[in-house]
This record gives C-alpha cells, sequence and structure tokens, in this order.
C-alpha cells in the first residue's frame, strides 16, 4: 500500500532552488554507487516530505521538505549530482 | 489524552477538548509512506533495547508475544492535521520492557525496519505513556499501519510512533531523527502546536 511515483513528483520544489532544469540530472546513490536520472527515482509524500529513493537498493538519496520556514533539503544520500551542459543552456537561454 | 483500561474509568471530556490546535478530526486511518512497506515474516522478528553498541535486552516475537499485554485507548494527532479519537490498540508497555535496564541514557533513538529513526527522550516513554503495540482494532496490526508492531507515544505527534519498530537505543545524546533531520520539530507536542523547527 505504499504510495509512490518517479523522480518527476521533486520537479516543483527543486525548481524553487535550482536555476536548472533537476530532473534531469544524474545522481549517484551513495549506498549502491548506482547512477540514475533525479526522474528516475522512487518518490514518497509529498507529506510530511518527499522522499526519492534508489531504484537499485531503495535508500533515500534525496528528501525535500516545505516548511513554512521555507524549505529543507536533504542531499547526504548522493555521491555527487551531475547537471548536463544542455539542460544548463537550455536553462540559461 | 491516554487512558489504560487497568480498572481505569476516566469520562471524556467534549471532543473539543480534545482536538489539539489546528488539527481536524477524521474517522479514517491515512497511511503517510517516506519508503517502501517492509515485509517482516513474524518468525524473524525480533525487537531489542540496546545502549547504541550492544543489545541490552531482545525479545523473538514468540517471546514478545509472552510477555504482559495491555489494552489501550487513545487520541492520535499527525503532524499533517488529523486527529483519531478513541483508537484501541494491544501492546506491551515500555515500562514492563525497560523494568531491569539499568542506564544514565535521557534520550532514546527509536530505528525502524527499512532505516526509519526518531529521537525521544527517554522520560517520554516511561510511566504509561508509550507502547510497543501489535493489534489496532482487535486485529493484527496491518504492515501499511506499522506492523508486526510499532512503537505508540499518542502524546507526541504520530511521526514519533515509529512503524515497524526495530528496536529502542538508549542514548545520551539527543540526535536527529529521519523527520527531525529535515525542518520537523524535535519534540513535537500537539498541545503546543511543535510542528516544525522553531515552533
Ligand atoms: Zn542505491
Amino acid at each position: 500500500m505504499s504510495e509512490h511515483r518517479d523522480g518527476n513528483a521533486l520537479a516543483g520544489p527543486l525548481a524553487d532552488i535550482f536555476t536548472v532544469e533537476a530532473t534531469t540530472a544524474e545522481v549517484q546513490c551513495r549506498a549502491c554507487g548506482l547512477s540514475t536520472t533525479l526522474a528516475q527515482l522512487v518518490v514518497y509524500g509529498p507529506e510530511p516530505g518527499l522522499v526519492g529513493r534508489c531504484p537499485g537498493c531503495s535508500e533515500h538519496v534525496i528528501r525535500v521538505a516545505t516548511t513554512p520556514s521555507g524549505t529543507w533539503l536533504d542531499l547526504g544520500g548522493a555521491t555527487s549530482f551531475h547537471f548536463t551542459s544542455t539542460a544548463t543552456r537550455a536553462s540559461s537561454r | 489524552m491516554v487512558h489504560v483500561t487497568r480498572g481505569f474509568t476516566g469520562r471524556h471530556p467534549a471532543t473539543d477538548d480534545r482536538l489539539p490546535p489546528g488539527q481536524y478530526l477524521t474517522d479514517d486511518f491515512p497511511v503517510l509512506s517516506a519508503g517502501p512497506t517492509p515485509a517482516i515474516r513474524r518468525d524473524e522478528w525480533t525487537f531489542s533495547v540496546t545502549d547504541g553498541d550492544q543489545a541490552l535486552r531482545s525479545w523473538t516475537w514468540d517471546e514478545f508475544m509472552a510477555l504482559p499485554s495491555e489494552d489501550i485507548t487513545v487520541d492520535i494527532h499527525c503532524v499533517t492535521r488529523w486527529s483519531r479519537l478513541d483508537t484501541t490498540w494491544r501492546g506491551v508497555a515500555i515500562d514492563d520492557l525497560l523494568a531491569d535496564v539499568d542506564t544514565a541514557a535521557e534520550y532514546v533513538l527509536a530505528r525502524s525496519y527499512g532505516g526509519y529513526t526518531t529521537n525521544l527522550p527517554l522520560e517520554d516513554l516511561l510511566d504509561g505513556k508509550a507502547w510497543i503495540a501489535y493489534e489496532h482494532d482487535g486485529e493484527d496490526l496491518p504492515a501499511e499501519h506499522g506492523g508486526p508492531a510499532r512503537l505508540l507515544v499518542p502524546h507526541l505527534y504520530l511521526w514519533k510512533s515509529a512503524k515497524w519498530i526495530k528496536s529502542l537505543d538508549l542514548v545520551e545524546d539527543d540526535d536527529p531523527g529521519f523527520w527531525e533531520s529535515l525542518g520537523y520539530h524535535d519534540y513535537g507536542d500537539p498541545w503546543r502546536e511543535q510542528r516544525y523547527q522553531g515552533d
């Protein structure tokens, strides 16, 4: 009965933070090393927060919570993000 | 409000007095998920009390079922603003689980199957205020609500009542758990509306 969606559910809150399109960024899971796009994460939420989990090992890779004071972002489950140059160029146009 | 049916016959105050600020009443039991529901076989389930490094006490499912249990009727309050009144549970009081444990720890980190954690002051688990619950509404606790067994701490927001409980770690330092480290309140008292950090 666990309701979940794909990583595009992260697009809204991340668009408030990043100046580039984040869901096409490649992210590497710290727990198992798998690289995927953010859009391929398995996302639970939105309340109390959005939890993007690795499609390989299901550890959390990214967590986002929106509270009255602002947005909380935890990237501790990821080793790196790769924002591809096409996405960067597209958003700077 | 909490009352344990150990011969206690308290009268409920009016419903309005039982609804913390900013909450609404529901008869549903919404399921909030931060991850996949772990499938835990009862014959593989264990629950332990640890000092952080090693288990001080540990129970198998059969051993846990042999412990004295209580029928519990409590109101529960979720930080996402729903509340349910007079929910019924069966479980073991934390007082009984910690009866022979000698500790200087002031905090507890509750750990769940699936990796969830939440932090609480030890005193909030004692004096009949908290249980490990394994039945709800007279039935085995369903997996989506935390079965086989969950922590039940009804005087705090429900994220403190960790589903799929695996251990209670007695710790000296109050390190934030899963939601407490992402903007949610460290303590979570619904009557003081402690939803977020700074409340
Ligand atoms: Zn992984």
